[in-house]
């Protein structure tokens, strides 16, 4: 680091407030606000809140490395208006855009200060690009990572719906299973199912299949581990919703269901629990 | 030395095991059993397993040993009120207990127990 004191940081700290006029007026202008989205005036706090930290921040180098402290301030700025706009549906561009767009106000007035010295001017520059681009390049990838939360959770939120728990009686749950099943959502229909039946106090549960496109061995043997801890818990359970073709397949896999009363239907699958639970349904006479 | 409590209620004897069992305890305990079970003449006995947030296979073998020597003593056995977490764990583990009857909740244990002790030879909820 021999190299002569950077000028940046002054012409920054000096022309703050033209700077921000003409970042201002380009941001309007190249749409990063997206109309409509966002106040005038937020864009205009936050816009100021960067550039001031960004002047402190610059004071001691103006290369920037998202670990050290010196860039702490930044980097939680950042990471909080990534988040903000990646909720609110703006495009990794446009958020990018936000510090890209700095560029032009800060070269202006670069330019201006430094006229008479080409050399300095041109090194003055250089530093410039980099330090915003870095930030940019930040910003999208704190972007990246809000986005990926967001989906995440979607992906939870989408596990818990597909797997409802409901009781047709009772003492008698139903588990009408849609989708393929993996492990993980074995793990997730496991313990709804459970839950369930502890919270209602049913000891009768009808696993139904219809839904399920393809039992293989790893599929019939989540099934049977969800049995098991069913019947641990002192609940039985009746599996229902076997299709032709996947009767034949079990079959063919050797896949031994002995252990679990299975049914093909739901609703032979319902009579068979009510006649368990000692009740009957009758026709009422002369109805 | 701690041990763990004996109820008796009518035909039954009732356990609840709160703490983590260790040799010694579980030792006492079918010691005491087996003698309450023959003393007060009980045909059934209880277990309730509601406050263990963790079933190991000592446990496991621990709650077999019960009930099979509670059946020679002619008293039957009903295992209550597991966790779904435990139940989980116990399957992942691959111990189902076997031998051992379970119910969701002491209501629906006695429930079983009434009925197995009206007809013994038909053991019901039974692998």
């Amino acid at each position: 680091m021999n190299r002569p004191a950077s000028r940046l940081p002054a012409i920054v700290e000096q022309h703050q407030k033209e700077i921000l006029a003409d970042w201002l007026s380009n941001q309007t202008s190249s749409g990063a606000s997206r109309s409509g989205r966002m106040q005038e005036s937020q864009l205009r706090d936050e816009s100021q809140r960067f550039l001031s930290l960004l002047t402190q921040a610059i004071q001691q180098g103006t290369e920037f490395d998202a670990r050290s402290p010196q860039w702490a301030e930044i980097r939680e700025f950042l990471t909080e208006i990534s988040r903000s706009r990646a909720t609110q549906g703006f495009t990794p561009s446009q958020v990018a855009t936000f510090v890209f767009s700095l560029k032009q106000a800060l070269f202006k007035r670069t330019t201006e200060s430094l006229k008479a010295d080409a050399t300095a001017l041109a090194s003055t520059l250089w530093e410039a690009t980099t330090l915003l681009d870095a930030l940019g390049l930040y910003t999208t990838e704190l972007y990246q990572q809000a986005r990926d939360l967001v989906i995440a959770r979607q992906q939870e939120e989408l596990i818990e719906l597909s797997t409802p728990v409901v009781q047709l009686w009772d003492g008698i749950l139903a588990l009408p299973l849609i989708g393929t099943l993996d492990s993980e959502r074995t793990q997730v229909v496991m313990e709804s199912l459970l839950e369930r039946l502890v919270a209602t106090g049913s000891s009768l549960a009808v696993i139904d299949i219809t839904g399920v496109p393809t039992v293989d061995t790893l599929v019939a043997q989540h099934l049977l581990k969800t049995v098991a801890a069913a019947q641990l818990m002192g609940a039985d359970c009746i599996i229902s919703g076997i299709r032709p073709q996947i009767a034949q397949t079990i079959v063919h896999l050797g896949i031994d269901l002995s252990s679990v009363a299975t049914k093909a239907s739901l609703a032979d699958a319902f009579g068979l629990a009510l006649k368990r639970r000692g009740l009957t349904v009758a026709r009422v006479t002369g109805g | 030395m701690d041990r763990v409590p004996i109820l008796k209620l009518e035909d039954y004897l009732m356990v609840s095991i709160q703490v983590d069992m260790h040799d010694q305890l579980a030792l006492t305990l079918q010691d005491d059993l087996t003698q309450k079970i023959v003393a007060t003449r009980a045909r059934a006995v209880l277990i309730d397993i509601s406050a263990l947030e963790m079933v190991d296979s000592f446990m496991g073998r621990m709650l077999g040993n019960i009930a099979a020597m509670s059946r020679i003593l002619d008293a039957q056995t009903v295992v209550v009120g597991m966790r779904p977490a435990v139940a989980i764990t116990l399957v992942e583990l691959g111990l189902s207990l076997p031998g051992i009857r379970t119910a969701l909740n002491v209501d629906a244990g006695l429930a079983l127990l009434r009925k197995a002790i009206a007809r013994p030879d038909e053991p019901s909820n039974v692998e």
